[in-house]
């Protein structure tokens, strides 16, 4: 197995991806805590170009980007179900929607939870149709990988936790079940796992943090 | 062995992200139709078979789902056809490696091209050149580390990072001529000045250059449809 050490935070969504992905496979990690207000120089030594987590740190050699380190678990660890499919064509299809889920979903919540007022209502409107997106493709199945959990779980894993922290942090409505019934089903079964629960960041620590992050950046517009 | 005329790739020859894809079948010697696509008025099979992004490229592999995005086009490339002029290591931290400079470069390095002609003073174009030659420094130590000593960044031959960086090139040339800049030179970046010789005279590589009278026709198209920002 070797030393396997995760620098991770409890407010990331992208370094809780890689803790499940490591559980699936039954790797025993290390934890490394970084305070991303006060960043470690461990850090800035294994991700010197982004200076952010994740970064898997295997054996000495640091591996950066959540999307390029669940990769790399699979290809390294064989133990448990592969978290990517096996056929090239269902492993472009997951790598596409994982990239999809990483540069417009994610970041459409993150942005329709920091706005307010107006720029909130057009933000979420854009949020909601990415995730209508999502639903079409969750539509008929457990799991985006199909009965068990794969790749693409993990990387939309982060509904099941964060999702509903912006929205009470940020005033929006909750996920409503009647317009997103599979995304609904999906996050019921995704968070009914050991993996899941264990390690679980605490959601009270997360409200307290999402609620300053937000307050800062409404404080940072009204100032310019 | 892929069969000739099972593959098409739908595409602008402007399109780095085209030329990409197209070297790799090149490298592989996999047979393709190219189906030429008008991005001032997208087409109906663009439309459906990429509908999330619109863009090209998309490759058609027979009667299967299109597949879009380059990157992952390489990878499924690669997979199909592994025994052909792998492209991808095969040591995972390699392939890893390999995976995040091409993220780094399609983000922090060729859309620096794009903010320069969408910045209209001059003070905004001064910084992001900056920013372009230090990006370029970066690429050089990573083709130092990559290449350790060898021709290409994957080593005797071409490899990921090459096709990755090397499509590119055209219009560094381009925005290198338009903006009284080198973003690749003998004193900073010596090595890669000599890969990007190499590069443009291999034979998988140097058939689908665009030329430049090309990009100048889309980057015309460009200045219409997508104007730079008001000073």
């Amino acid at each position: 197995m070797g030393d396997v050490k995760l620098f991770w935070t409890w407010s990331s969504p992208y370094a809780q991806r890689i803790v499940w992905a490591l559980k699936l496979k039954g790797v025993e990690y290390e934890i490394m805590y970084e305070d991303l207000t006060n960043k470690s120089s461990l850090l800035f030594k294994y991700n010197p170009i982004h200076k952010q987590v994740p970064v898997l740190v295997h054996n000495g050699t640091p591996i950066c980007e959540s999307l390029v380190i669940l990769e790399y678990i699979d290809e390294t660890w064989k133990t448990g179900a592969p978290l990517l499919p096996e056929d090239p064509l269902a492993r472009a299809k997951a790598r596409f929607w994982a990239k999809f889920n990483d540069e417009q979903v994610l970041p459409s919540l993150k942005h329709a939870y920091l706005s307010h007022g107006l720029e909130q209502e057009k933000a979420k409107g854009h949020a909601l149709n990415n995730l209508d997106v999502v639903e079409k493709q969750l539509t008929g199945k457990k799991f985006f990988s199909g009965e068990t959990i794969g790749f693409l779980d993990i990387v939309f894993g982060w509904i099941a936790i964060y999702l509903e922290i912006l929205e009470e942090t940020s005033g929006m409505e909750p996920l409503d079940k009647e317009r997103f019934p599979f995304i609904s089903a999906w996050k019921e079964n995704f968070s009914d796992n050991t993996f899941f629960k264990e390690d679980r960041p605490d959601k009270e620590k997360l409200i307290t943090m999402y609620k300053g992050v937000r307050e800062y950046f409404r404080c940072t517009a009204a100032a310019k | 062995m892929t069969k000739p005329s099972e593959i098409k790739l739908l595409g602008a020859p402007a399109s780095p992200f085209v030329n990409r894809v197209q070297f790799v079948l090149n490298l592989k010697s996999i047979e393709y139709e190219f189906i030429h696509e008008n991005l001032a008025s997208k087409s109906e099979l663009l439309l459906t078979s990429n509908p999330v992004y619109t863009k090209v490229p998309v490759l058609f592999h027979g009667n299967k789902t299109p597949i879009p995005e380059s990157l992952i086009i390489i990878e499924y490339l690669d997979e199909i056809e592994p025994d052909v002029h792998r492209i991808l290591p095969t040591d995972p931290s390699h392939r890893a490696e390999n995976r995040f400079w091409a993220n780094y470069i399609d983000t922090k390095f060729f859309p620096l091209y794009e903010e320069l002609r969408m910045t209209p003073d001059k003070e905004g174009k001064e910084a992001i050149k900056k920013q372009i030659i230090e990006v370029s420094q970066l690429l050089e130590d990573t083709f130092v580390k990559f290449s350790n000593g060898k021709p290409y960044f994957g080593g005797d031959d071409v490899g990921y990072l090459d096709v990755v960086l090397g499509c590119f090139l055209a219009w560094t040339k381009f925005v290198e001529k338009h903006n009284d800049m080198k973003v690749f030179d003998e004193v900073r970046t010596p090595k890669l000045v000599e890969w990007v010789k190499r590069i443009w005279s291999h034979e998988a590589i140097k058939i689908d250059v665009p030329s430049n009278e090309t990009l100048v026709s889309f980057y015309m198209m460009l200045q219409i449809h997508k104007p730079p920002r008001a000073a």
